[in-house]
């Protein structure tokens, strides 16, 4: 087993997933920030505008703005653009929510991690390789 | 986390499978939140009848299918349409039809047809400490702040499955040692002559949002001028919760459980005191504009949906003129049907304004068509400035409302800097 390169402060949504790590480098509001038909960062004032996190373990330092982001993550999930797995910087009950709703509703499920901001920034560099799996962040 | 007898056979499907996979999301919410229980709800706000994608439609008609109905009143936020006028929203026919399924879903799970998201204009206005599941941003940071009733910032599914349940995790915003303000802004640096302006609140709230995230706040130096208006606090609260995760500020002297900066701060200590400055002021403002061009295309106001006191506002600036672009003006039924009693509806519509119910520029395909970044949008919302890039391909300018009527005239960008000196 590889070393774990961060463990989960809590796990929101258990599972297991494995992809490139894509960090973002600012808060995001999925409404407005991510399209849910592309799964590509489309807010153009978002420092990783136009990066696409399907298949992604995607890091996120902070969520903001609006209470449709769990109505953006649950169509990611629905068309298959989501992010292999969620790393949040603390617990937003908004966004898993999509997730939470997303199983309820038969579309798949995505593993989902509370860290901290700390842990968030001492990630690996992005495109790095990541397994997630019982609260563990390893290298794949 | 604990679950009542009651509430653990509901979740079980005592009151039908509906309401049994409302107190399931309930209950798996509250312990994702960490709550320790849910608490009894007196209404609800539901943000969820928007429609982003087949799966929002499929999820409130499986709640229908399965025989759910509202335990609450609950009124609904803007949909994807206006049914008001159905020509003004383009879009794909089979966005169109989904979004329709979905408000309609929501109204036969019980919900009012209020389809705005300033219900707190609109006769929804849920009392001091009285705890409710609320959605939309915006809604939820008024409802908190400018009424003192009680909600988290309610996400789309949870909202209709609190609605259903009865009940919301008892968490966050709803406890009262989550309302004291840890952090001081103070504004004794910024002029009176600023504060008495409009287009100070949606700056002092994007400043906000962006400086404390989702910490609660208490801003000082506002409450002596006598004149902060519900419409100013509205328009605070919608930028803060746009540019940051803002569900509760204090203004002392202002909202009602900030009457003295002691009591809004609970008797502790402050965390962190900010000295707000002109110029932090000034570069939030600027950041709600992306393009300093000197030409619009069009105008939106109304985020949140415009009350009737800013309709005044609009007809005062905007009498004897006629638009020469566009301008959208969004706001509810509650003003639309008052608006159109009084003949102002008509007027304005003579004046080349389009008045947008139910919905607004942003949620739904309304402006004309523009390739990314080609065409401007000149807005006095922060909420609209915030979103306006990414939901509708336009560039961004933000002004006052008056320099939105000099420069709707003929497109030509005018805009009243001295105030911000």
């Amino acid at each position: 087993m590889s070393a774990a390169v961060a463990t989960a402060a809590r796990v929101l949504v258990a599972g297991e997933a494995a992809g490139p790590l894509l960090r973002l480098a600012a808060p995001i509001s999925f409404w407005g920030g991510v399209d849910p038909k592309t799964g590509a960062i489309a807010d153009p004032r978002h420092p990783d505008h136009g990066a696409r996190i399907a298949g992604t373990v995607l890091a996120v330092p902070a969520t903001i703005g609006s209470s449709s982001s769990s109505a953006v993550m649950l169509e990611l999930l629905r068309t298959g653009q989501a992010p292999a797995a969620l790393l949040l910087g603390a617990v937003d009950a908004i966004v898993t929510l999509g997730v939470v709703v997303g199983r309820e509703m038969g579309y798949g499920a995505i593993p989902v991690l509370a860290l901290t901001p700390e842990a968030i920034a001492a990630l690996p560099a992005n495109g790095a390789r990541l397994r997630v799996a019982d609260g563990r962040i390893e290298a794949a | 986390m604990h679950l009542t007898p009651d509430e653990r056979a509901m979740a079980e499907g005592a009151a039908g499978a509906a309401a049994a996979m409302a107190m399931r999301i309930v209950a798996e919410t509250g312990r994702i939140m960490g709550a320790a229980r849910l608490v009894p709800i007196v209404s609800a706000h539901i943000d969820g009848c928007l429609y982003h994608g087949d799966g929002g439609v499929e999820f409130a008609e499986r709640l229908v299918a399965e025989g759910g109905k509202v335990a609450v009143p609950a009124t609904l936020n803007v949909g994807a349409l206006d049914l008001v006028h159905p020509e003004i929203v383009k879009g794909p026919a089979h966005d169109r039809a989904m979004a329709r399924r979905q408000m309609e879903a929501y109204l036969a799970l019980g919900c009012a047809p209020s389809w705005t998201c300033a219900p707190y204009q609109a006769g929804h206005r849920p009392g001091l400490g009285e705890h409710v599941a609320w959605g939309e941003s915006n809604a939820v940071a008024f409802l908190n702040s400018v009424l003192g009733a009680r909600s988290e910032r309610t996400g789309d599914f949870l909202d209709i499955a609190a609605a259903i349940a009865g009940r919301a995790p008892e968490t966050g915003l709803h406890l009262d040692a989550n309302r004291r303000a840890g952090v001081v802004v103070d504004t004794a640096a910024i002029s009176d002559e600023l504060k008495a302006r409009d287009v100070f609140y949606p700056v002092l709230g994007a400043w906000l949002g962006a400086a404390v995230g989702g910490a609660v706040a208490a801003i000082t130096g506002l409450g002596g001028l006598g004149r902060v208006s519900e419409d100013n606090l509205k328009a605070l609260g919608a930028a803060a919760a746009s540019s940051g995760a803002v569900g509760l500020f204090h203004v002392v002297g202002v909202t009602p459980e900030a009457p003295t900066l002691e009591a809004a701060l609970g008797g502790l200590p402050p965390q962190q005191t900010i000295a707000l400055t002109p110029a932090m002021l000034r570069a939030a403002r600027d950041a709600l504009s992306t393009t300093g061009a000197a030409r619009i295309d069009a105008v939106a106001l109304g985020s949140p949906h415009f009350s009737l006191d800013e309709f005044a506002a609009l007809e005062r600036l905007a009498a004897g003129k006629r638009f020469g672009i566009p301008v959208y003006v969004c706001t509810g039924r509650h003003a639309l049907e008052a608006l159109a009693r009084e003949g102002r509806a008509a007027a304005l519509e003579r004046a080349g304004v389009t008045i947008v119910a139910d919905t607004c520029v942003v949620v739904a395909p309304i402006l004309p068509d523009a390739a990314p970044g080609t065409r401007v949008l000149m807005t006095n919302s922060g909420k609209f400035a915030h979103y306006t890039p990414a939901n509708t391909g336009y560039a961004v300018l933000y002004g006052s409302l008056e320099d939105c009527v000099a420069s709707a005239l003929t497109g030509e960008v005018r805009r009243d800097a001295a105030v911000w000196r």
